[in-house]
């Protein structure tokens, strides 16, 4: 580069701002297929990411925010950019639900990323109410295949979705915690916030 | 397939299980670039205006880019087209052209510390100001802009050269540059 032009501006203030705009003008156009932001929370800084259809992603620090939105690049369109409005709803429920004045998410919810047995998982992840746990078995039982607790495990580390649908709502049968997407600490954290 | 003659920029189709780049990713690497070669090519007052277009329509084209594209060149070559659309309406209405300054800005403000050499820069022949902008703040080889411009690889070095020798002349950079 010629020096001529070494002492230009960093210019971070405008292109925030056009970043901005080209979010807006993308969601105008129908060409914003992946709108992401994140949100801090007691359990982390959470990756939150929507289609036109609803949430598609939640992802904790520990899973890759980076890696996850390159999945949904892959997986779902790579037109991504960051685009806080789309995700203002659920991001305003999570700080009432952290904030103990929530008990149940009621935003639209795009689950294309699970698919098959897992998806009937999620399925009934909803129903396991605040405050409660069920066990693998339980939660295999109740999606139609008694047998399969070792899939309902999958079901739960691979959920898109989590804190939204409760997998951390899903303990050992000897009443331990057990393994989650976002860290066993996570997991604590969330089922003593519904315990109080 | 988007119309923004995209097979220029890579031989490979996009494969399944290939990882793709979200474009929130390529907004953050080349944004900066981009704003500065509208400035460049256009002016400060109409840049801001070309940099959403370019973007806009590089996101809506963004799926059908083959992986391994040069994707500086892709995106140079959709604000170039830009600002040819710019520079043809703005034609057909009274354009204010400010002076050439003789010194560089002395109102010690960031924001303002590009204004002069924009001015300097939007004073050359239009070839000149895109082969400069396309080389020396895009980074592109002249092949690359002889493409997007037209003309030969030797006419883009030249007019480049040529650019560079009058911002020498016009716009004093405070020291002895060399390039």
């Amino acid at each position: 580069m010629s020096d001529l032009f070494a002492g230009l501006p960093d210019d971070s203030a405008t292109l925030a701002r056009l970043r901005d705009r080209l979010a807006a003008d993308a969601a105008a156009d129908g060409v914003l297929d992946v709108a992401y932001r994140t949100v801090e929370t007691p359990v982390g800084t959470l990756l939150l990411a929507a289609t036109d259809r609803g949430l598609v992603r939640v992802a904790y620090p520990g899973q890759g925010h980076d890696a996850a939105l390159a999945q949904l690049a892959e997986l779902v369109s790579p037109r991504v950019l960051h685009a806080p409005r789309r995700l203002d709803a659920v991001a305003r429920q999570l700080d009432e639900y952290f904030g103990r004045r929530r008990r149940v998410f009621d935003v639209p919810l795009d689950l294309r990323l699970a698919k098959g047995f897992r998806r009937e998982v999620l399925d009934h992840l909803a129903d396991i109410p605040y405050g409660t746990t069920e066990s693998y078995s339980q939660v295999a039982t109740a999606a139609g295949s008694p047998r399969a607790v070792r899939a309902v495990g999958t079901a739960c580390a691979t959920n898109p979705v989590p804190v939204v649908l409760p997998c951390h709502r899903v303990v050992r049968a000897d009443g331990s915690s057990g393994q989650y997407a976002g860290g066993a600490a996570a997991k604590l954290a969330l089922l003593s916030l519904e315990a109080a | 397939m988007a119309g923004h003659g995209i097979s220029r920029f890579g031989a490979g189709a996009r494969l399944r299980g290939v990882s793709v780049q979200p474009f929130d990713e390529v907004v953050a690497r080349y944004g900066r670039m981009v704003l500065r070669v509208c400035r460049a090519v256009l002016g400060p007052d109409d840049a801001e205006d070309a940099w959403a277009e370019t973007f806009l329509a590089a996101l809506r084209a963004y799926p059908e880019l083959p992986a391994d594209a040069n994707v500086e060149a892709w995106l140079v070559t959709i604000a170039h087209r830009k600002a040819i659309d710019a520079t043809r309406s703005a034609a057909r209405r009274p354009v204010v052209v400010g002076a050439v300054p003789d010194r560089p800005s002395v109102t010690g403000r960031p924001e303002d510390s590009d204004v002069d050499l924009w001015a300097a820069v939007a004073a050359l022949p239009p070839k000149q100001r895109a082969a400069v902008a396309y080389h020396h703040l895009a980074g592109l080889p002249y092949a690359e802009i002889a493409a997007i411009v037209g003309g030969t690889t030797d006419a883009a070095r030249r007019a480049a050269a040529d650019g560079i020798r009058t911002l020498r002349a016009t716009y004093r950079t405070g020291g002895e540059g060399h390039e």
